[in-house]
This record gives structure tokens, C-alpha cells and sequence, in this order.
């Protein structure tokens, strides 16, 4: 299947052409909100780090901004810096260009305060959204497609319904040579020795489970144990016998595609097809840390209905819960509850996805741009504010 | 035609209730396409299991293409198939 999309300098098909206004450290967030929002066609990526952490989780910081300002749907990017942060900005900067797009940096110190940054930034966003207007959309494979996955505020319908449709749709975009990213590496914790049985071979086996453990132990670290009390009560009131059926019903997402090779958090995956990647359940740093590996389209299942969207890559919600579909129009794209009316096979309702995700890789928007319900970003960090 | 039940993946042995289902119905299972038709012993559900052929005891219980626990006794076509007959192989939460 072919879809309509940007195509970069680094030979990277975008599905958005935002100019992207980043904000370096927490300490510049308004006034990268300011520019962005006197700028048509540009965005701002605000988020709560980069100062007074561990060194390791500033390196973080520095690599999910410049994954993030590589993301194919920012046509140019302007960084947003204070002056003082622990970010470094000029390797930010600089590797971001590396991908061949148009890079500027504002500094408040430098410049004078906020008013003076805004003024001069805005001025470089505006030529920048100038030119980005010139890039025409054009037809590309759907191997260009990075997708990401995601559920949240799931119910009974996640796992029978909007998963496992889901799932057919990876499938058929992993066999047409597309990508795809899996994360929340909590969901998996009860079957993560089947899904290490799904990894193409032992050592991507080996480094799924080494994530999987990982985060087990930083929580452990708190006092608290994952595992425990797994399934719920409540899970299995619902008809959830088991802490593997519980997490099946999640990683359903993925249906039967291998997976051929495990990233840390934001990182660009360098191979193709589905790939798992470290990162926490929560939509900000989930939804960051696909944006940060490169995803240039989100599929986002729930079943009571999550409203998150992000500043710059369309993130299409499904439900298989009929309920949800009508109250929370403004904020669901697709619904699969034909699937537990019995109407629909799962393989009809995966092709209704896959169209969707082809259709807003085209530039359908989503309900969560339309509406602005996009602000759900930060960068993941994991160890202790200084 | 309207179905009560679904089965994930053509392996699965058992399928999900999506309604209600009384006991003595002859259910509607929908596999892939097509469905099939299986008597429930007893009331079953929405979101719980229902057996879809004789699992003998010790054998593992099949959904999404993959095992998700083991029946603990002989299970029966179109019975209910939940923390009474299968345990994880992994822990239990109800006895944690």
C-alpha cells in the first residue's frame, strides 16, 4: 500500500510538516510555548528535565531531543535553550543538522529574557514554516511507516477487541516491510518468556528480558513488587484467569510479528519490521519515546477511553468498547466493538485500522490534533532529581 | 448471525464470552469468518472463558496462539474455564 508523505533529506518519510520548537530544559518551556504559538505550522515540545540530574539521565535527555528533532515530521527544528542547563545543547543541535534539516538555537540568557527570545525565534520559525510549506506531500511505500503502539485505560474490550485488531494490522505492515515499535515494558512483566519466545533469536530473547528485569528491579527498589496480586481481583472478576492471559490481552498489539531486535528508551531503531523498546507504560514518556525513536504515526487502543495525543505525530485512538465510542467522540478515531457485537471478525476490524493508519499517514487528522489534545510529553528519566 | 463467543487465534482450545451466555445454550463461537457452535454447561460471563473441546488435566490452556495456564482437572466442552480448573505456570495472584 502507498500513502502520501514528506519526504527528508535523510531519505525519511515524514506524515506531519511541523517546524519544531524544542525546549532544551524545563526552564524554557514558555518560551518555546510563546514562539510556537505565534507560528502557524509550528509546534512546541515542552517537558520537565534536562538540569540538576544524574549524568546518565542527562545523556538521556540529550539523545530523546535530538531523536525527537529528527522525527521526519519536523521539516526544521529551533532549539530553546536558557543558557545554563545540563543539556548539551550544541551536540543536540548538531546532530540533529547531521540528518540534513535546518537547525537554529535561541538562548533566553544570550538574548536578553523571554520577550527578546520569543521576538528573534519566532522570526526564525516563521522563515522555517515558509519553507517547510514549499515540501510537497508525495506517494511512498508503506514501508516508510514507523509505527508505534500503545494502550491505556484498557478494559475487557482492549484484550478481545481493539489488541488483538490491532495486531492483524501489524502484521500486514511488518509483511509489506514496514515498522513497528512496541514499549511499556510493565505490560509485558507475566509473559515476557513469551514474548522472548517471539524474538527472532536467543540474544534478542536474552536482551528482552534483561529490560523486563530491569525495570522490575527500579521498582523493586521502591518496596514495591510488580508481581504480586497479579491478576487482580478484579481482573478476575472481569474473566482474566491468569497474569499471562493479562498480559497477552496487551501484547495481543503486536499479533504474531517477531520481534528482531530490543532499543533503549528513544533510540532509532536501525532495523526493520517490530522492535521493542525500554520505556514506561505512561503516556507522556511513552508517546515521547516512540516520537524519539522515530515513529511518524501512533496507534493508541483503549477501552474507557484515553484522550492523549502529541505535538507532532498523529496518534489515532481505537476502542472495542461501544460505550466509550459514543461518549467520547471527540476523542476516538476508530471503533472495532463490532468485534464484541459478534458482526465483525477481528480480521475486518484489522483492516479497518491498517486503512486508518494509511489514511492518517496521508494527513486524515486525528481527533487529538483537530481537538489540540496533544500536550502528552516528557522525556523519561530514571533516576532522582538533584 | 450473532455471536456470544470469540476465539482469538485458530489454536486457541477456549473462547471469550462477549455476552452474557445462560447455561444450556447452544453458543455461537466466531472463528475467524466462520463460527461454530458449542453447548455451555453453565452460566458463563461477558469476558470469561468457555472450554471449546475436552481439555484433560495438566494440559495447557491455549488463547491468543499461546499458552496462558494449565487446567488443574478434566475441563468439558463449553464449560466455564477460570481460576477453578486452570492455574498459571507462572504464580497465582488469588493465592499470592
Amino acid at each position: 500500500m502507498k500513502f502520501l508523505g514528506y519526504r527528508r533529506p535523510d531519505g525519511r518519510v515524514g506524515t506531519r510538516n511541523y517546524v519544531g520548537v524544542l525546549s532544551t530544559v524545563v526552564c524554557a518551556n514558555e518560551v518555546a510555548r510563546g514562539i510556537a504559538s505565534q507560528v502557524k505550522g509550528a509546534v512546541a515540545f515542552n517537558h520537565q528535565q534536562g538540569c540538576c540530574q544524574t549524568p546518565p539521565d542527562l545523556e538521556r535527555v540529550n539523545q530523546a531531543l535530538i531523536g525527537l528533532g529528527r522525527n521526519p515530521n519536523l521539516s526544521a527544528v529551533l532549539l530553546v535553550s536558557l543558557g545554563c542547563e545540563g543539556t548539551d545543547v550544541a551536540l543536540v543541535a548538531k546532530s540533529i543538522e547531521d540528518c540534513g534539516k535546518p537547525v537554529q538555537v535561541v538562548a533566553i540568557q544570550e538574548e536578553g529574557g523571554a520577550a527578546k527570545t520569543i521576538a528573534k525565534g519566532v522570526l526564525a520559525a516563521q522563515q522555517m514554516a515558509v519553507a517547510a510549506s514549499r515540501i510537497p506531500r508525495v506517494e511512498c511505500p508503506s514501508s516508510e511507516l514507523v509505527l508505534g503502539l500503545k494502550c491505556g485505560s484498557s478494559d475487557t474490550t482492549s484484550g478481545l477487541a481493539a489488541n488483538p485488531a490491532l495486531g492483524v494490522a501489524v502484521e500486514r505492515l511488518v509483511e509489506e516491510g514496514g515498522s513497528a515499535i512496541l514499549g511499556e515494558v510493565t505490560e509485558v512483566i507475566g509473559a515476557e518468556h513469551l514474548l522472548a519466545r517471539q524474538c527472532k533469536d536467543e540474544n534478542v530473547a536474552r536482551e528482552l528480558l534483561r529490560l523486563v528485569e530491569r525495570m522490575e528491579q527500579r521498582v523493586k527498589a521502591m518496596g514495591v513488587d510488580m508481581r504480586g496480586g497479579q491478576p487482580t481481583p478484579g481482573n478476575i472478576k472481569g474473566g482474566l484467569t491468569t497474569i499471562e492471559e493479562k498480559s497477552l490481552g496487551a501484547i495481543a498489539k503486536i499479533g504474531g510479528t517477531v520481534i528482531q531486535a530490543v532499543y533503549e528508551y528513544g533510540q532509532r531503531p536501525e532495523a526493520k519490521g517490530l522492535v521493542f523498546m525500554d520505556s514506561p507504560g505512561r503516556e507522556p514518556e511513552l508517546l515521547t519515546g516512540m516520537a524519539a525513536a522515530g515513529a511518524n504515526v501512533i496507534v493508541f487502543t483503549t477501552g474507557r477511553g484515553a484522550p492523549q495525543g502529541f505535538p507532532f505525530v498523529p496518534v489515532i485512538k481505537v476502542t472495542g468498547n461501544e460505550v466509550t465510542w459514543k461518549k467520547l467522540q471527540d476523542h476516538m478515531d476508530l471503533s472495532v466493538h463490532g468485534v464484541m457485537d459478534g458482526e465483525e471478525s477481528l480480521d475486518q476490524a484489522g483492516r479497518r485500522v491498517y486503512e486508518r493508519i494509511i489514511e492518517t499517514a496521508s494527513g486524515v487528522e486525528t481527533k487529538a490534533e483537530v481537538s489540540g489534545y496533544v500536550q502528552a510529553m516528557d522525556i523519561y528519566v530514571t533516576g532522582p532529581v538533584i | 448471525m450473532r455471536r456470544d463467543a470469540i476465539v482469538i487465534k485458530r489454536q486457541d482450545n477456549v473462547a471469550t464470552a462477549i455476552r452474557d451466555i445462560p447455561a444450556g445454550r447452544m453458543a455461537e463461537v466466531g472463528v475467524g469468518e466462520q463460527s461454530v457452535s458449542v453447548t455451555v454447561g453453565m452460566d458463563i460471563s461477558f469476558g470469561h472463558k468457555l472450554s471449546l473441546r475436552h481439555i484433560r488435566s495438566g494440559e495447557e490452556i491455549i488463547k491468543y496462539g499461546t499458552v496462558i495456564g494449565r487446567a488443574t482437572r478434566d475441563i468439558q466442552p463449553g464449560e466455564h474455564v477460570h481460576v477453578h480448573n486452570v492455574e498459571s505456570t507462572r504464580g497465582r495472584g488469588d493465592l499470592a
